[in-house]
């Protein structure tokens, strides 16, 4: 079966970006099919590289990271919402000619579109909410 | 039909009214994250989710349930589900609807 | 059916689910964003107000002093877009105070259980 999920909640503020990194590591280990994470509203923080817990806390970025990298996910930061927050990529930093950019490895800016896109072709879309 | 998930404690928020006002008869609810609280007996709600028990399944998270000390006692009916069943669960109901 | 009927995927029914207040969260500009997004990929677009949603839609609105953008005039733009369906909880309103006449866009009444049904109906439900 097709998943998506939408992440709306701040890592390290709200549970749900760890609940839905769980459901997420379940679903791919039980051989269904995740075909986008789309981070939304302050799940945006979910793609700071430069978010640095305590080393003997979990790091939801890397976590998400090494996921994306074992199951080639696409783990899309909304780059409206991004933006915002200060989440952004070379090519958006440098366009608005900011002094860094902060987007992990394994995710990528782009539109809202990848989100209804993701509900179209999606069995199931899942919200997890902050 | 649809499974619900449910992610504030009752205590502090209307998710859990809202969502039993609108589900209908035969979807079911998750009780995830802060909403695990609910599973617990004894409480105000108690009654109210007894009751909606004959309507909807009920099941909560139990690595929240776990995480909040409150597995060993939960309300009769509630069924705990580990990820892998949250996951079977999104699979088995044809779409999920998130309270939050 | 031609090739380019084949292409076409059929649009799917997507319900907005709305229970946040306006300004205090950013959720309702955000879930409007989408909104507007989905009716320009051609999808089939519900909006429905619950709980403190019902507020998005209060007339008058006017945040220039708190400095952020008026939701209203987004609002005004569904119909441009296409996006028809606009309903508010019954229950959700009355318990507010608050009237149709009240709102700054038409938008109908929906009973609870009529809500119950609209969802089941749905291909999928995006809660805002």
């Amino acid at each position: 079966m097709i998943f998506s999920l939408t992440v709306y909640g701040a890592p390290f503020s709200n549970q749900c970006s760890d609940t839905a990194y769980q459901f997420a590591s379940s679903l791919l280990k039980q051989g269904h099919s995740l075909h986008r994470v789309f981070f939304y509203h302050d799940g945006v923080y979910n793609g700071s590289v430069l978010a640095t817990p305590p080393q003997d806390e979990r790091n939801i970025q890397a976590s998400w990271s090494q996921l994306a990298q074992q199951y080639d996910l696409d783990l899309v930061v909304c780059v409206a919402a991004g933006l915002r927050r200060g989440m952004l990529d070379e090519t958006e930093a440098d366009r608005y000619e900011q002094p860094a950019h902060n987007l992990a490895s394994g995710f990528t800016l782009s539109g809202l579109g990848q989100m209804v896109e993701a509900a179209m072709v999606s069995d199931r879309m899942i919200t997890f909410g902050a | 039909m649809i499974l619900h998930t449910i992610n504030r404690s009752p205590f502090g928020s209307s998710c859990l009214q809202s969502c039993l006002d609108v589900a209908a008869a035969g979807s079911a609810i998750i009780l995830i994250e802060d909403a695990v609280y609910a599973a617990l007996p004894n409480t105000q709600y108690t009654d109210q989710i007894a009751a909606a028990l004959g309507k909807h399944k009920f099941y909560a998270l139990d690595p929240d349930l776990k995480a909040r000390g409150i597995h060993e006692a939960t309300l009769d009916g509630i069924e705990s589900v580990d990820y892998d069943g949250f996951v079977a669960l999104c699979t088995e109901f044809s779409k999920v609807v998130s309270w939050y | 059916m031609t090739d380019t009927e084949h292409k076409k995927p059929k649009p799917k029914k997507l319900l907005f689910l709305n229970r946040r207040a306006p300004y205090g969260c950013s959720l309702p500009r955000e879930a409007l964003d989408a909104v507007l997004m989905a009716s320009a990929f051609g999808q089939q677009v519900t909006l429905v107000f619950l709980d403190d949603g019902v507020f998005q839609l209060k007339k008058k609105q006017d945040p220039a002093d708190i400095e952020m953008k008026n939701l209203s005039k987004t609002f005004a733009a569904l119909e441009m877009y296409g996006v028809n369906e606009i309903y508010v909880e019954q229950a959700s309103m009355q318990k507010r105070g608050l009237t149709l006449a009240q709102l700054l866009i038409p938008a109908q009444f929906i009973a609870t259980q009529e809500l119950s049904l609209m969802l089941e109906q749905q291909d999928q439900v995006l809660s805002f």
